[in-house]
């Protein structure tokens, strides 16, 4: 018997790569997963950081996918490489700072790189034309497939019947009658599909897998690179952005205010990388100051944060302030009054 | 035994650092992954099914998760 061909799926963790996967199997093709980890990904730890979302059954999704498919799922950190991708996009931003066409070019890239060195054949999307506004429509999934140099190698099961054969199909051993043809923003022939496989409780993301469509979140990075006076980022900034309230009184500073017990428990982790605030005298958040906060910068800065405290409405309240350096002092302060803060501090 | 660091690292980087370690090992190899982040309680034993390793003990003190793997055929 004969070695089946090989095709290696982007896996997401929603239905579109799931289907795509399943449907290359039925025709015997030895299928394995790649998932990019680039950091701004929704999937996996964020669920655990609010401690709403610890109530939520916690699991990633992409592995979940693989497991329902029976394949070995790759997952590979982009976090450094994917900087270029968000700074510099050469096809530009969605309606966010969402680079949608740069990055699956840069993800098909990686894939086919992986699929080069693991002798694979073919790699295979969940793709479906007029799905997405900016990265699935009919002129830019050529795009895709040519920037990528994946060309006639990158397999869209999903919507295959409406595009050119891909290598596979002419080759013989991919049957273009046995894909599919949709199109649009509808969900209905997925979920059809769906119910055809048996599978269920897949993952349903309401806001788009990536925070970088986030109009709130891209707010937030925008501030960043304006107020450094550069557009770059690390892994820590990008977390950081995910929690908290952010309020800028100045350029050259900002509080990040802790807003639940889930999240002063993440920031914890930050504390020895900024001057850092917590109320001791009444019970109130954790809040980290990112920047070069002055003297008269941190008693203000203490002053909104006992604002965020439980002694909102005390005469005085006391903060202990601990800089970069460990050392820790008390300050009390009079709250900041509550309908006073400017609007325009919130990010 | 191997051992890696991935405290302090929030899911799914712990499970790639697991991946990266696993792929320098042989077959019947143990690897004990030292984490913070609860999620790799689920993620790391997924990540394992689907390669067909086996995670011989998760072991939670304090804030350390402890989880031992050993390695199956690549």
């Amino acid at each position: 018997m004969s070695e089946p061909h090989k095709a290696v799926a982007l896996i997401s963790g929603g239905l579109d790569s799931l289907l795509a996967a399943r449907v290359m199997m039925d025709q015997g093709v030895h299928v394995e997963g790649i998932n990019f980890y680039t950091g701004f990904c929704v999937e996996g730890h964020t669920h655990a950081i609010r401690k709403k979302d610890r109530a939520r059954p916690k699991r990633n999704n992409a592995l979940w996918v693989a497991e329902q498919l029976g394949i070995k799922l790759h997952i590979i950190d982009i976090i450094e490489e994917y900087k270029d991708i968000v700074i510099n996009p050469k096809h530009g931003y969605g309606s966010n700072l969402n680079p949608c066409l740069d990055c699956k070019v840069f993800m098909v890239n990686k894939a086919r790189e992986w699929l080069d060195a693991h002798g694979f054949d073919c790699i295979i999307t969940g793709e479906v034309i007029g799905q997405r506004p900016m990265s699935q429509r009919r002129d830019t999934m050529p795009v895709v497939a040519r920037e990528s140099g994946a060309d006639d190698r990158l397999v869209r099961p999903l919507c295959a019947k409406n595009l050119p054969p891909t290598r596979p199909e002419k080759e013989g051993w991919l049957d273009r009658d046995k894909l599919h043809g949709y199109s649009g923003r509808s969900r209905k022939p997925q979920m059809a599909l769906a119910a055809h496989y048996g599978f269920e409780d897949y993952a349903q993301p309401a806001g788009g897998c990536c925070f970088l469509t986030d109009k709130q979140y891209s707010v937030k990075l925008a501030d960043l690179w304006a107020t450094r006076g550069k557009r770059e980022y690390d892994l820590d900034d990008i977390m950081l952005l995910k929690v908290g309230r952010h309020i800028r009184p100045g350029p050259h500073y900002k509080l990040i205010v802790g807003r639940e017990e889930g999240e002063n428990r993440f920031m914890e982790g930050y504390r020895k990388r900024f001057v850092h605030m917590l109320p001791t005298s009444h019970s109130g958040p954790l809040v980290l100051l990112d920047g070069e906060p002055d003297d008269d910068d941190i008693e203000l800065a203490a002053r909104l944060t006992a604002r965020f405290s439980q002694g909102r409405d005390a005469e005085c309240v006391t903060v202990e302030v601990t800089g970069k350096d460990g050392e820790s002092r008390a300050l009390a302060v009079k709250p900041y009054p509550a309908g006073q803060v400017p609007a325009d501090w919130y990010i | 035994m191997k051992s890696v660091d991935a405290r302090h690292l929030l899911c799914p980087l712990p499970v790639i650092r697991a991946q990266d370690a696993v792929a320098t090992l042989q077959a019947g190899d143990s690897l004990e992954v030292l984490c913070t982040d609860p999620g790799v309680i689920h993620d790391i034993p997924a990540w394992c099914r689907v390669h067909g390793h086996e995670v011989c003990a998760i072991d939670e003190q304090e804030e350390t998760i402890t989880i031992t793997i050993r390695v199956g055929s690549h």
